[in-house]
């Protein structure tokens, strides 16, 4: 039809504009995914000569088997749940605070992004140092307030060492939450907490009945966006206890660069890397369905 | 020589948008076309029809012989100003009037003779260097105005352009404007809601509801013969009072209100009656009224005063624009319709009826 | 908790609800910056400074040195040129390819533009794990291991989700009119991209650029599989290996150092632009 010329002009030329930007994204994030899925259906390993032999599902059996995979798994969950609760108390906090009015807050406000700007690897050498059993600055403070009475190991502990993990995580990641709760606070009208007052209600109970539902969005968004960034976690791992001690902070994809890096398994890793990936998805698509549910009701509500 | 010529146009944005229903129209070299209406009623996408910037759902647009239903916008020669002005905030206003010039690849001497030609006419030499961040509202319209003049278009097409002026600005551009298109010989076609606009600068005038022209026709004669009643309420200032009479041998009565009316109205039990509230007036001494009632609003606008009255039992109002040195004493008066100046619709489709 | 001050003084003294916005503003402030200062602390003392017992917060002028930041030389330098390239690069690149895709799903209405949209949204919650060994494979097959396009495309990539939708909502806040009117004027959706609303958007081009030059910057697991020449590494790995590089004794004090240097042009990033970071992530993430 001649007539919608004009519309398909401008629609070839959209997809002449998109194009380059979702090839680039299709090399980086479909093709490796899509590659997992097919060589995790081989043995490619030292054993094979490094040569890629078709073995079927035996990837898999052997994953379900694999106690080590089921260990890292459970640290992952572990540290994923644990860093996502404080991170989100705790950025709550911070953003309630930013909220207000008080001198300097535009200083404040930049300093706090500070932990989220810096290179998490090379923090993480920070924390490392931080928690060091002979020098660390943490033994040192606790023993200065009474708490222990000798230095205590951190990193070398498996309990501690996954608290020391967590906490420098909650230190790097706390700054983005608090911005976008922060951005869902200050999208709330002033004078709905002045209608709430004036029918009684006390600042505590403004906060439950009109802050949180409010900003449940936002929460759901941070809660998203760190699930998926806190179940990847490598860097700060392999820089701060490299897994230690033996596996017990060891995540998931701390097990999977190493079953490629260093055992050379590349038919395992893929299979790894699937079953990490098909864990993620259902666990966001269960998140994005939730955030879709408390859209509508917010937008219920008002 | 009709240049602008519209067929049949229709767009459909979704099943139940249909902003322009069907419109056909021509606006010859130097005519000037007002599309004049209600916010919403379509007057912008029908610019934006005729600019290219949205495709007809069906229809033509031509200029001449060609047809350009399917030209993109920038090759249709025609040039468009815009309400909100649009000036690029990042390029001076010599950039501004030139972006277009330069993009046809006009030689970079007759562009710099054809700018220092628009300002001059439009008084913006001396603004040339600056962004349009620095310059107040009606330099900013008049740098609008000299970019769609400096191209030499086909056609000019302006969306409210005066809407953002205050009151004393606008009287002065509109003006301005009357000149500056007087001399360009080309189609205009004008969007406006502005009824004195609409009166003053066009020498034609669509009106539209719902997405159809209601009337087409110069100023004065939309004015003097609305073709139905709602270009008449639409048109006028104080709007035209209405009354629904009943109709019976050839008397129209509502209350206490007895009308003869015309010939060749047809045979109707109800029939609507238009008058404008300057063709009413206070009925002197020694004649008998055409009706009689309370007055229950004066409204003084120094030159004349607008005088609300109650009449018949139920609530019937009407208003009648008098002299302001003029008085009456009591607040019951008694008022004469200029029979010459009354309007008569069909009460049902509304359409104007002509009495023979 | 804290003491309520007495109603005859309470003009003059801060309210307890002051009092405890200060308290948690001085927490916060304590949290975040405590442990970027005690790493600048440390890498100014010296190594017995470093090692005593109990630790010293107030070193006198013996226990301090310039020496650590001295000893890590020229070659830490290089390192960060090395960063600095790869990241400005990839900014540009991911701006060059981002921005049309961008206007593009903004304006030209595209089919399919909700599902473009939705798998980016999907893609930039990937941990970057799941892609090292598909793109390792590329690398090794395409045999662009130690050379920064390895690390400048996937960058690049994993930037895009975030350029593309910050981008798109600034886009979107355009107003249509002039568009219309470059349109009118003659300019085709290239020319009109590049001449007229590009330049109406350099402070959410400059937004996004320093998002994506942080996350660059920051990148630790590609750079630490595709690059293997020491001279050609990035400041995150550089700093990792100076920490895993002696088996013996760990040399803290260069790694404090290390980590203050290759984390100062963050900072100062920071420091710039700190308004346009925070609305970066709110509009990458809110408005996705
Ligand atoms: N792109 C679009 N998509 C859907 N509906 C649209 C679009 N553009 C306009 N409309 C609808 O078409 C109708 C007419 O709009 P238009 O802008 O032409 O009105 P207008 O007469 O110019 O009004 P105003 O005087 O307020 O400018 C409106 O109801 C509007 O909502
Ligand atoms: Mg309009």
């Amino acid at each position: 039809m001649t007539q919608d010329t004009l519309r398909q002009r401008d629609q070839r030329t959209g997809w002449f504009l998109v194009i380059p930007a979702l090839l680039i994204l299709l090399l980086v994030f479909a093709y490796p995914i899509l590659r997992a899925f097919w060589l995790s259906l081989f043995t490619q390993n030292l054993g094979t000569q490094l040569q890629a032999e078709f073995t079927g599902l035996t990837n898999y059996g052997r994953l379900v088997g694999d106690s080590r995979f089921w260990q890292s798994l459970g640290n992952t969950t572990i540290f994923t749940v644990l860093s996502i609760i404080v991170e989100l108390v705790i950025g709550l906090a911070f953003a309630l605070i930013l909220n207000q009015t008080f001198r300097g807050r535009g200083l404040v406000r930049t300093i706090t992004l500070i932990p989220w700007a810096l290179p998490t690897a090379v923090m993480g050498l920070a924390w490392a140092w931080i928690f060091n059993d002979q020098f660390g600055v943490v033994n040192d403070l606790l023993l200065r307030l009474g708490i222990l009475e000798t230095g205590i190991t951190w990193l070398g502990e498996p309990t501690r060492a996954m608290f020391a993990l967590i906490f420098a995580d909650v230190w790097k990641t706390t700054p983005f939450i608090a911005i976008l709760l922060l951005a869902g606070l200050q999208s709330i009208p002033k004078d709905l907490y002045e209608a709430h007052a004036i029918d009684g209600a006390s600042p505590v109970q403004s906060f439950w009945q009109i802050t949180l539902p409010l900003i449940a969005p936002q929460i759901l968004i941070a809660l998203l966006f760190r699930f998926a960034q806190s179940f990847g976690i490598f860097d700060l791992v392999q820089v701060m206890t490299g897994g230690g001690p033996a596996g017990a902070t060891e995540t998931v994809s701390i097990y999977i660069y190493a079953m490629v890096r260093r055992y050379l398994d590349f038919g395992y890793g893929a299979a790894l890397v699937v079953v990490t990936f098909l864990i993620l998805v259902v666990a966001i698509a269960l998140t994005a369905f939730l955030l879709a549910r408390a859209r509508i009701n917010v937008s219920g509500e008002r | 020589m009709p240049l602008l010529t519209l067929e049949n146009l229709r767009k459909q944005f979704a099943p139940d948008v249909i902003p322009v229903k069907d419109i056909s129209l021509t606006v010859a070299d130097g005519e000037f076309l007002t599309l004049l209406g209600p916010s919403g009623c379509g007057k912008s996408t029908l610019l934006r029809l005729i600019a290219g910037l949205d495709q007809p759902t069906q229809g033509q647009v031509k200029v001449g012989e060609t047809d350009l239903t399917t030209t993109p916008p920038g090759d249709r020669n025609m040039a468009m100003v815009f309400q909100s002005y649009a000036l690029y905030p990042h390029m001076t206003v010599a950039e501004n009037i030139s972006a277009a010039l330069k993009i046809r690849k006009i030689p970079s001497m007759e562009i710099r003779q054809r700018i220092g030609e628009v300002a001059d006419k439009l008084g913006l030499t001396h603004l040339l260097d600056r962004k349009p961040g620095k310059l107040s509202g009606g330099q900013r319209q008049r740098v609008a105005l000299a970019r769609a003049l400096v191209r030499n278009p086909d056609v000019f097409l302006l969306d409210e352009p005066l809407s953002n002026l205050d009151a004393l600005l606008r009287e002065q551009v509109r003006e301005e404007l009357k000149h500056i298109f007087n001399a360009q010989k080309k189609p205009v076609v004008y969007v406006t809601h502005d009824q004195t606009e609409a009166m003053t600068l066009s020498s034609k005038v669509a009106v539209l509801l719902d997405g159809r022209i209601q009337q087409l026709d110069p100023p004065s004669r939309i004015y003097t013969h609305p073709a139905n009643r709602f270009v008449a309420g639409f048109v006028g200032s104080p709007q035209m009072n209405f009354l629904a009479l009943q109709s019976q041998g050839g008397v129209g009565t509502l209350g206490t209100l007895k009308l003869p009316l015309p010939n060749g109205l047809g045979d109707r039990p109800t029939v609507d009656l238009g008058v404008r509230p300057e063709d009413i007036y206070l009925t002197p001494t020694g004649e008998e009224p055409t009706l009689k009632g309370k007055v229950t609003l004066v409204e003084n606008f120094g030159r004349e005063q607008l005088v609300t009255v109650q009449f018949g039992e139920g609530s019937s109002k009407i208003r009648a624009v008098i002299p302001p040195e003029q008085e009456w004493s009591g607040d019951h008066v008694g008022l004469s319709l200029k029979a010459a100046k009354m309007h008569w619709f069909d009460s049902k489709t509304g359409d104007r009826l002509s009495p023979t | 908790m804290l003491k309520v001050q007495s109603p005859t003084t309470t003009k003059t003294l801060i309210s307890p609800g002051r009092l405890l916005l200060w308290v948690g503003v001085i927490l916060m402030v304590g949290f975040c910056l405590a442990p970027v200062l005690w790493q600048l602390l440390t890498s100014f003392k010296t190594n017995a400074a470093i090692s005593t017992i109990p630790t010293i917060y107030w070193p006198n002028w013996n226990q301090l040195t310039a020496a650590h930041y001295i000893g890590l030389g020229g070659e830490f330098l290089r390192y960060m040129g090395n960063s600095f390239f790869v990241s400005f690069i990839s900014t540009c690149l991911c701006l060059v390819v981002g921005a049309p895709a961008a206007y593009s799903l903004a304006r030209l209405k595209i089919p399919g533009e909700n599902i473009i949209l939705g798998l980016i949204l999907i893609v930039s919650l990937f941990p970057y794990v799941l892609l090292f060994l598909g793109l390792l494979e590329i690398v090794k097959a395409v045999g662009i291991g130690n050379n920064y396009i390895a690390l400048i495309v996937p960058y690049t990539a994993i930037n895009l989700p975030l350029t593309i939708l910050v981008l798109r909502s600034f886009f979107q806040q355009l107003p249509k009119d002039l568009e219309d009117s470059a349109k009118m004027d003659g300019y085709n959706t290239v020319a009109m991209l590049q001449h007229i609303v590009l330049p109406m958007t350099i402070p959410a081009l400059v937004t996004t650029g320093i998002l994506t030059f942080i996350f660059a910057w920051n990148e630790f697991i590609f750079a630490l599989t595709f690059i293997t020449r020491p001279e050609m590494e990035t400041i995150p790995v550089a700093v990792a290996k100076i920490g895993g590089a002696s088996v013996f004794e760990i040399p803290y004090g260069p790694i404090a150092a290390a980590t203050v240097l290759g984390t100062i042009p963050l900072v100062i990033l920071v420091l710039l632009f700190q308004r346009r970071i925070v609305q970066g992530i709110t509009a990458g993430a809110v408005k996705g």
